[in-house]
């Protein structure tokens, strides 16, 4: 069963064409990677399945929901029920200790759970950690911390644009063993990554170039 | 489950910025609850001063600048002494329109050996009087008898003690309550206890000339009838009794309310440029705030909150620094007023006498509410501002 559809999707800024005519569909469950050259128009994509950007013409079905039509107060409930998002830099508020970042999360979704929060962070090995500030902790600890306040709400989609770019290796393989688990409980995973490791974990790698899709490939060896 | 406020949080984990708002809004409430203190004390002391003469005109001897120092008396409490006829009173009730006349003496004690204190002494008929007499029941149910004295709240003798005055012994039997006014520092007692005080003092060699046996007094107050028109009773009386001035007591108090009128116009003032300044100090921090936190509010905003929920947020903080500081500036307001309420009021020369509790209460309660208000409302522009930030283009940025 498809999850998500985009139909004819094209993002143009002035005369360049960050998206043109993109038409995919990812099914509920399934854990696809995104890769491309720089410029290729993945966060792009990214950005507007998260419904934080309209595209210019097309449409994007999300649970049959055409979200490029909805109304930014109905995107901002989409985002929160159903989206966790997980970026490239380490998005955290400042001032707020890794457990409270991850309440933030529940905190707008339903009701801060310390409890649960912390067993998000215990998912992350960062149980120890959650008193500590961001500016207490490493980047890749930062990271996980973000893909703790992605999963805590069970999203059913998880967008994560270079999830691992600024990772060491072990903080990488943290990451990768955490979605292959979220992706046995069934929640359905998009990865743009440059790693064709990190690609080769998934299921179906996506090519943007230029701001259609390239090529898809299955991987043969999910799994094994 | 520990309780997790977004709000709290931000204001506790930010000190630096809380305590300068904070700050901004207690300077605001300081002026605006220092300011209504100071300006209810005055109007309670001119109505405690106004109901204490009690009378529409004064009798005092013409010879004296006595207008000046009857002034002086009642607002400043500066002792004095002067003294007419006994006769006045009924020489004035025989004019047309005169309803009553009650005398008063008065009797300056000395800051020496034969006396404990240096006060002002006013003698009373109890009989005659409408002025002192209504006061001095409210704190004793009995009249006062021979060598008996009820003080003001400024004098420092308790009820029961004795303090001598020009070595006679005179035993305390009540305190007043507070007028503001000079009569606060002053010492009552009947006619018949002024007498013998009065020989006292002559016999001190204190230099007014009494003349032997008779009584003397140092005041009338006249009450008109109703239906009559006062200035003409006044003119009558000036006319009808020889080496009396008649004074109307509205144009002693004009002078003060004169003065009463230009201090609330002062205090007005300044409230008011205060505020605009506050608010305008409060705008531009909460504009630059909105710089500070754009990436805050977006991270906010991919964590699933809403517009309104941001805005929320904004308008919560600020009206809870709002809040914290109303709270401050109350607080030091009070310590500066209150304490030195004597200081103010020999600043300012005029009658003062601070609001009841319930009042000031009130006021700190109002001053408190109206301080969160401003604060929330000068962040509007901030939380609007900050709730319309797109997160995307936000976080992009950042990097
Ligand atoms: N807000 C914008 N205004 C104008 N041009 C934009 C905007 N956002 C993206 N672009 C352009 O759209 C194209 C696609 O950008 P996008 O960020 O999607 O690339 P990407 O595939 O994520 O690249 P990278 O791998 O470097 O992250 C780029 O040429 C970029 O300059
Ligand atoms: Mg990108």
């Amino acid at each position: 069963m498809s999850l998500l559809e985009l139909k004819n999707v094209s993002k143009i800024y002035g005369d360049l064409k960050a998206l043109d005519n993109v038409s995919l569909h990812v099914d509920q469950g399934e854990w696809v990677a995104i890769m491309g050259p720089s410029g290729s128009g993945k966060s792009t994509m990214m950005n507007i399945i998260g419904c934080m950007d309209k595209p210019t013409s097309g449409e994007v079905l999300l649970d049959g929901v055409d979200i490029s039509r909805e109304s930014s107060k109905k995107l901002t409930d989409i985002r929160r029920d159903k989206i966790g998002l997980i970026f490239q830099q380490f998005h955290m508020v400042n001032y707020l200790t890794a457990v409270e970042n991850v309440m933030v999360s529940q905190y707008y979704h339903s009701m801060p759970d310390e409890k649960e929060a912390l067993e998000a962070l215990g998912r992350v090995g960062l149980r120890e950690r959650a008193r500590h500030l961001p500016s207490q902790l490493s980047g890749g600890e930062q990271q996980r911390v973000c893909v703790a306040r992605a999963l805590i709400n069970h999203p059913e989609l998880i967008l994560a644009d270079e999830p691992t770019g600024n990772l060491d290796e072990a903080n990488e393989n943290i990451v990768l063993d955490l979605f292959a688990q979220l992706h046995k409980e069934g929640t359905t995973l998009i990865v743009v990554t440059h790693d064709p490791e990190v690609a080769d974990a998934a299921q179906r790698t996506i090519v943007l170039e230029h701001g259609k899709v390239a090529r898809e490939v299955i991987n043969e060896n999910f799994g094994k | 489950m520990k309780h997790f406020s977004l709000p709290v949080n931000n204001l506790i984990r930010k000190p630096g910025r809380t305590t300068v708002l904070a700050l901004l809004t207690a300077f605001l409430a300081l002026a605006v609850f220092g300011g209504s203190v100071v300006v209810l004390s005055l109007r309670s002391g001119l109505n405690s001063l106004e109901a204490r003469l009690g009378a529409d005109i004064i009798l005092v001897p013409s010879q004296a600048q006595s207008k000046v120092s009857f002034q002086n008396m009642f607002l400043q409490g500066t002792t004095g002494a002067f003294y007419m006829d006994a006769s006045v009173p009924e020489k004035a009730l025989e004019v047309e329109g005169v309803e009553k006349a009650a005398p008063q003496t008065f009797l300056a004690s000395l800051k020496a050996d034969c006396c404990s204190i240096k006060i002002q002494v006013i003698g009373i008929d109890p009989e005659r009087d409408f002025t002192v007499q209504p006061w001095i029941t409210r704190s004793l149910t009995r009249d006062l008898g021979d060598m008996d004295v009820a003080v003001g709240c400024k004098v420092e003798a308790d009820v029961g003690e004795i303090i001598r005055i020009y070595e006679q012994r005179c035993k305390v039997v009540a305190r007043l309550e507070a007028t503001g006014t000079g009569l606060d520092t002053a010492v009552y007692c009947d006619m018949n206890t002024m007498n013998t005080l009065l020989r006292a003092a002559e016999e001190k060699g204190v230099s007014h000339k009494i003349e032997s046996g008779d009584q003397v007094i140092s005041a009338v107050y006249v009450k008109v009838k109703d239906g009559y028109d006062i200035d003409a009773v006044n003119s009558r009386l000036n006319g009808h009794i020889r080496k009396v001035t008649a004074v109307r007591t509205r144009s002693m108090i004009t002078g003060v309310s004169d003065s009463l009128a230009g201090v609330s116009r002062t205090v007005t003032v300044l409230i008011a440029a205060v505020w605009v300044l506050a608010f305008m100090i409060l705008l531009l921090a909460f504009l630059l705030i909105i710089r500070e936190r754009t990436r805050e509010f977006a991270v906010l905003r991919l964590a699933g909150a809403s517009r309104g929920m941001l805005s929320r947020m904004v308008l919560a903080e600020s009206s809870l620094c709002g809040l914290l500081g109303g709270l401050i500036g109350v607080g030091l307001a009070a310590l500066l007023l209150f304490p030195f309420a004597q200081l103010i009021e020999s600043a300012l020369n005029l009658p003062y006498l601070t609001p009841k509790p319930g009042t000031v209460l009130l006021l700190a309660a109002g001053t408190v509410l109206l301080s969160a208000a401003v604060a929330a409302f000068s962040s509007v522009i901030a939380a609007y501002r900050l709730s319309r930030v797109d997160p995307g283009a936000a976080l992009r940025e950042g990097n």
